[in-house]
Parts: structure tokens; C-alpha cells; sequence
């Protein structure tokens, strides 16, 4: 293993990749990546796979819009051969009351601003886009057809191989065990594999983003949720867009492969770091899934799995270093939306660590926020 | 005859050709190879392949076949419709 390094990522999983890469490429000088297990073995290679541009913060729809115009050409962009499944199907929100409808509209008027086109669609014209969507009780909903679907195995497969072809090193089965500080710097990474000299630490650690945050004594307000998900077997394209209803806490979107991958939100759920499947999700996700798309109750489920969120009390993420160690970095606390802003946030993570100008302002995304009340709360999410 | 065209995972068309240039890529467990081609993954959940499979990674790398750690075993333990899952509440 090595033995030195300019900056440590902690964290196989797409953001760690895309931070790895992007930093190698502004020449950041030896990067190396740590992983605990294999490369998405987190919550990168769990979630829903879905990418949309319907937000109700400005940074979350100007992250997500930049991201899906370098998920669109990504294998030129980081030159590597691998078909990341890029597919811009649409996201359908339905809304079922007064107010969500009201919200949604405000949302509109943000989103339009910043150039991303979703438009508000009645019922009826829903049907067109999705033709057996149960529209009773609804008041309507958002749709943007630029949205979509992106498998996230192969875009962290992609920002892993154009990160190892700029001399990245990225060392799989290798736990951190603990960060070395002395005077408020970092000395050395500590992992089950050896120790690395390195004053620089980025912390992409999804779930486990607070334990790595401790090892050098920094608080994040950041904790694991576990989410539940399931696939179904394969069928002819019979969906376009994902179906997403936050009446329902409910996603459903068919997959380019035919399969129909879908999950929904549990509002008891605890702080844990459990990933155990349940059987309660699937009695729970059928019944309200055939309530929204009652065709789908035909389809046989193959497999469910479970993953855990990096949830942060304003569903933003924690995007900046420590004041109390400012070459502790943190890239945490995504909320279930980390993939889809995937390339747009490894690109600004590297900036911040070089002390280049960021693309966009981000520093307010700092974990001091929480201290400073300053708090960005998205709405928009399952 | 070329063993490559062999299909290895019958539920998702992998043949033992992309198997193994998966391995030579050097994803030497069930879960990297699963992840990155689909193999295991459809209605029969790598009961035919994942044994199949084991012996090309051992086979590739010298290892028994005992040292080779098998997938995570998810529910269902077959395929089961969405609609025999949403009853049974009210003893219906």
C-alpha cells in the first residue's frame, strides 16, 4: 500500500470517485480512494438509479441540471468506455391537494428560471404520458421530460477507470480505522491495510459520514436511514417516465432493462445502520403502488434490497471543510438525491480542495450552517 | 466448439466470455461480477450461474472454491406477484 499521499478520499462510492477524479485532474498530486468493501457497495449501488431536475432549492436544481449535461456525454467527458445507461424518460409528480399543488407551482417557477424544462400537465393530460396512472384525487401534476434514469454502477465503474488513468489509486477491502491529528492538522490515515501520510482528508462516506467525522473529533449532523427498494422481472416498455408521488412517499420508474425498480419511504424509520430487508415493505409497497398504478400488481418481484440514506436535517448536503481542521473535508449528508448531482459535486468538491473558484458558490453548504441557523430545506424529497 | 458462447446466467443472457472478461478486469467476487453485467440477477437469483461462476473465479485465481464468499441472499426466495402481496390484513 501507499505509503504518502496529497489527498485521501474516504469512500468508494460515486461521489468519492467523481471527488477522486475531478481533483486528479486539477492536479491535486497523489490522490488515493479508500474503500471499506468494493467500489458502490454503498448507498451509490442501492438507490433507485433515477436523476431528475425537479427541485424546490435553487442549488439542488442547478447541481442536478449541470450533472445531467455531463451524465449525457460522461464516457467523452472522463474518455472511458463504459455505457452508463443514460436514458431521459421524464419524471412524473403527481399532486393531491390544494397545497402540494400550490408548492409545485412554486417550484415550477423556480425551475423554469434556471432553464429546466418541466411544465405543469392537468390529469388528463398525464394519461398521455402515462396511460394507466390512476388520476383519481389528483389536481394534477409536474413533468419534465428531460429527466431520467442512470445506472449508477457504471457511472462509479466510469469516474473509477478515468480516475485510475490519471494515476488515482484506489485500494478496495480496506477499512479506515482512524485519522492521526496533531495541533489541528491531519497526520495520517489510519486503515486495516496500513497507514498513509497524507494532510488532506475527504470524507465521502455516505452513511457512515458522522463515524468518520469523530475519528478527528468533528460532529456532523449527519445519520443513516435505511430505505427500502424492490425490482421486478423484466417486461416490454410499458412506462416511460418515473412515477414520482410524495402523497404516496412512493417512486416507480422501469428500468432500460424492462425491470421496474421502486421504493418507498417509511416516516417511522430510525437512525440506524440497519440494511436488513423487511417484509412489512412488501405488503406496504404493493398496496400502494397498485393504488397508482394498479396494471403493475400483474408483475412478479424478483428481489428487494435495502440501503441507507445520508440524511441531514435540511435534506442538503454538507458540502465544505471543518473550521476546527479546515484540510477535513466532508462530501456527506446527500438525503437519497447524492447520485444524480454525482459529476457536478465531485467537480466542486475538487475545486474546494485545490482553492480554486468554485463553478457554483457553495461554501454556505459547510456544517458550520447548523451553528449559524442558516439552514437549506428542501422540500421535494421520498 | 467456443466455450465463451456458453450462457452462463440463463435469466439474463451473460455468456462465460463476459464472465471471465469481468474477472480478468479484476472483479474476483460474486458481487463485483453480479454488479457489473447483471449476472444473478433475474427471476432465478443466481441459482444456475452463482456455482458456475464461483468455479471461474477460483479457477482464475488459485483459490479453492470454499474461499470464494457467495452473494447476499435477498427476499423473495422466488418470484412472487405484487398482487398476492396485498392482502392478508384482514385475514382476507
Amino acid at each position: 500500500m501507499i505509503k504518502t499521499a496529497d489527498v485521501v478520499v474516504i469512500g468508494g462510492g460515486v461521489i468519492g470517485c467523481s471527488t477522486a477524479y475531478n481533483l486528479a485532474k486539477l492536479g491535486a498530486g497523489k490522490v488515493v480512494v479508500l474503500e471499506k468493501k468494493y467500489l458502490a457497495s454503498g448507498a451509490t449501488g442501492r438507490c433507485g438509479a433515477g436523476m431528475r431536475m425537479q427541485w424546490g432549492t435553487e442549488t439542488n436544481c442547478l447541481l442536478s441540471r449541470e450533472s445531467v449535461k455531463m451524465l449525457s456525454h460522461l464516457p467523452e467527458l472522463l474518455n472511458v468506455d463504459v455505457d452508463i445507461e443514460f436514458t431521459q424518460n421524464g419524471y412524473l409528480m403527481p399532486a393531491y391537494s390544494e397545497k402540494m399543488a400550490e408548492q409545485f407551482k412554486k417550484n415550477l417557477v423556480l425551475q423554469n428560471s434556471l432553464n429546466i424544462p418541466a411544465r405543469w400537465v392537468t390529469p388528463e393530460e398525464s394519461l398521455e404520458i402515462v396511460p394507466f396512472l390512476n388520476t383519481k384525487g389528483m389536481f394534477g401534476a409536474t413533468y419534465c421530460a428531460e429527466d431520467g434514469h442512470c445506472n449508477p454502477f457504471k457511472v462509479t465503474e466510469a469516474y473509477a477507470q478515468a480516475a485510475k488513468n490519471l494515476k488515482v489509486e484506489i485500494y478496495t477491502d480496506t477499512e479506515v480505522q482512524g485519522i492521526v491529528t496533531k495541533n489541528g492538522k491531519i497526520i495520517s490515515v489510519r486503515t486495516n491495510q496500513g497507514n498513509i501520510q497524507t494532510d488532506t482528508v475527504v470524507n465521502a462516506a455516505g452513511g457512515y459520514a458522522k463515524t468518520v467525522g469523530r475519528m478527528v473529533g468533528v460532529e456532523l449532523p449527519i445519520f443513516p436511514e435505511r430505505h427500502e427498494i424492490l425490482v421486478t422481472e423484466p417486461v416490454e416498455p410499458t412506462m416511460g417516465p418515473m412515477v414520482m408521488s410524495f402523497y404516496h412517499n412512493l417512486y416507480c420508474q422501469q428500468s432500460p432493462h424492462g425491470s421496474f425498480i421502486m421504493g418507498i419511504g417509511h416516516p417511522n424509520e430510525p437512525e440506524s445502520y440497519n440494511i436488513k430487508s423487511s417484509w412489512q415493505f412488501l405488503r406496504d409497497m404493493a398496496q400502494r403502488l397498485v393504488e397508482i398504478l394498479p396494471p403493475l400488481a400483474g408483475l412478479n418481484v424478483v428481489r428487494q434490497w435495502a440501503g441507507l440514506y445520508d440524511m441531514c436535517p435540511d435534506r442538503t448536503p454538507i458540502l465544505g471543510s471543518s473550521p476546527a481542521l479546515n484540510r477535513f473535508f466532508t462530501a456527506a449528508g446527500f438525503s437519497g438525491h447524492g447520485f444524480m448531482i454525482s459529476p457536478i459535486t465531485g467537480q466542486l468538491m475538487a475545486e474546494m480542495v485545490v482553492g480554486k473558484p468554485t463553478a457554483f458558490p457553495i461554501q454556505m453548504f459547510d456544517a458550520g450552517r447548523f451553528d449559524r441557523g442558516e439552514l437549506f430545506v428542501e422540500p421535494s424529497v421520498v | 466448439m467456443n466455450h465463451n458462447d456458453i450462457i452462463i446466467c440463463r435469466c439474463e443472457d451473460i455468456t462465460l466470455g463476459e464472465i471471465r472478461e469481468q474477472i480478468t478486469q479484476g472483479k474476483h467476487t460474486l458481487e463485483e461480477i453480479k454488479r457489473a453485467c447483471r449476472s444473478g440477477m433475474g427471476p432465478c437469483q443466481g441459482r444456475t450461474c452463482a456455482p458456475l461462476i464461483v468455479n471461474e473465479i477460483a479457477k482464475a485465481t488459485g483459490k479453492p472454491v470454499s474461499e470464494i464468499p457467495l452473494p447476499t441472499f435477498r427476499p423473495s426466495t422466488s418470484p412472487i406477484k405484487m398482487a398476492s402481496l396485498l392482502g392478508g390484513d384482514k385475514h382476507d
